[in-house]
């Protein structure tokens, strides 16, 4: 059995590190509320890009634009969006695993990969896949003039034909106790024709300048917001996970103390009756 | 006199706020072929925005109108409702006009003294984009 002092020392390191935990949960849910606030403004341009693009599309019928098509060259692009703080829980890993999970629909040798956040990178590196680009400060502070120039480089490459289909890993949040890892496609775009209400594709659109140049012009702002909507979210999910990865560990200590509390009583209550017989054994002794 | 029946739906959007949503009897803006004005009941069209004032005519006892500097993105006219999403949008009394007249004599600078790694094109949108700043405010 550990001594007294053993028990009383690892109580006072568990309660210390619980200190931490409950301090770290605090500023995440700070920060969570914060980030849900900063989602939920930019849910409306997000799905009205959406809604947009997508019914212009449904009205002008089949297009021939580069766009909607996938690229001559077998490379795949992939934008990762994790956090540069660890103590998440599963938050990095699970979008890391999004990639690693599938070799088959991303073989090592043709992804390029693009992180944001330096936990995904990190750990992307060490399975032995290609960093083409990095960036740390667009999770911190997500806005939209940080974000378009990130993307706008993966659009060049996609536009130059060095790039045949752009995914975008990031973790959708839900809500506050559940988020969801998802890899999306961005280009070529592609939407299922049963989303398309028929009246809506009767409705014959025009475009000004031509419908070419137009789409030229909107489908990267289109590509930009999903980008920076998904930035936001995860910013968001990752206090998510966070709060919830510190609200078990501060249960957990929580448990573990009143578990040593009880063991140290013990410990105690033993010396005690000990010390009791001892003393009482050698008075016996001497009478 | 106004008449309800001339009003459409009118929404600005940007990726931080839903920036102006509303009924309007008329909207006025600049797009890349140059200035349009909707009315109800105007073709479907999906134009191109460039930077410019927007001008929102709302219906009302007296006629009332309201201006917001937009620049860069894309409108979305439908009979009965247009849907501007545009990058960046500001009423007159968020506009930093010092700041405006800062940015478009870089801008101008740039433009003068051009050397081959000046981005042309970036310095040209800046001026564009100062302008309309200084021009919604004077």
């Amino acid at each position: 059995m550990a001594s007294m002092r053993d028990i009383k020392r690892r109580r006072v390191s568990i309660q210390s590190t619980q200190q931490i935990t409950k301090a770290m949960k605090l500023v995440s849910t700070v920060k969570l509320q914060k980030a849900r606030v900063h989602a939920e403004a930019t849910d409306p341009y997000f799905r009205h890009m959406y809604d947009t693009v997508r019914s212009i599309l449904a009205r002008s019928g089949s297009l021939d634009h580069p766009y909607l098509q996938k690229g001559a060259s077998d490379t795949i692009a992939v934008i990762v969006i994790t956090s540069n703080r660890g103590l998440a829980g599963g938050y990095n890993s699970n979008v890391v695993k999004l990639i690693t999970n599938h070799p088959d629909q991303f073989p090592k040798d043709q992804v390029e990969l693009y992180c944001v956040g330096s936990k995904g990178r990190d750990s992307l590196e060490r399975f032995g896949y290609d960093i083409a680009g990095f960036n740390a400060d667009a999770v911190e502070e997500p806005d939209y003039m940080t974000a378009a120039p990130i993307i706008k480089k993966v659009l060049d490459r996609f536009e130059a034909g060095e790039i045949g289909e752009i995914y975008l890993a990031y973790t959708h949040f839900k809500n506050t106790v559940t988020q969801v890892p998802e890899m999306m496609k961005l280009l070529p775009l592609e939407f299922d024709e049963g989303e398309i209400a028929p009246e809506e594709a009767n409705l014959i659109m025009n475009y000004e300048p031509t419908d070419t140049e137009a789409l030229d012009m909107i489908i990267p702002k289109y590509v930009a917001s999903i980008f920076y909507g998904a930035l936001v979210e995860a910013k968001a999910s990752e206090n998510g996970a966070r709060m919830q990865a510190m609200d078990s560990a501060t249960n957990n200590a929580e448990e573990i103390i009143s578990d040593l509390s009880l063991k140290y009583n013990r410990a105690r209550q033993g010396s005690i009756t000990q010390e009791l017989t001892e003393i009482i054994a050698g008075a016996e002794a001497l009478a | 006199m106004a008449d309800e029946s001339r009003n459409f739906d009118v929404e600005i959007i940007t990726p931080d706020r839903i920036f102006y949503q509303g009924q309007a009897e008329m909207i006025e803006f600049n797009t890349t072929e140059g200035e349009i004005g909707v009315y109800k009941n105007h073709i479907p069209l999906t134009t191109v925005l460039s930077p410019g004032i927007v001008t929102i005519t709302i219906h009302g006892g007296e006629e009332q109108k309201r201006k917001a500097a937009v620049h860069t993105g894309f409108a979305e006219i439908l009979g009965d409702k247009v849907t501007i999403l545009a990058e960046m949008a500001e009423w007159p009394d968020e506009i930093d006009v010092d700041r405006a007249k800062a940015a478009m004599e870089r801008a101008k600078k740039r433009l003068a003294d051009k050397r081959p790694e000046t981005d042309i094109m970036r310095a040209e949108l800046a001026l564009q984009k100062s302008l309309v700043r200084i021009n919604i405010k004077g």
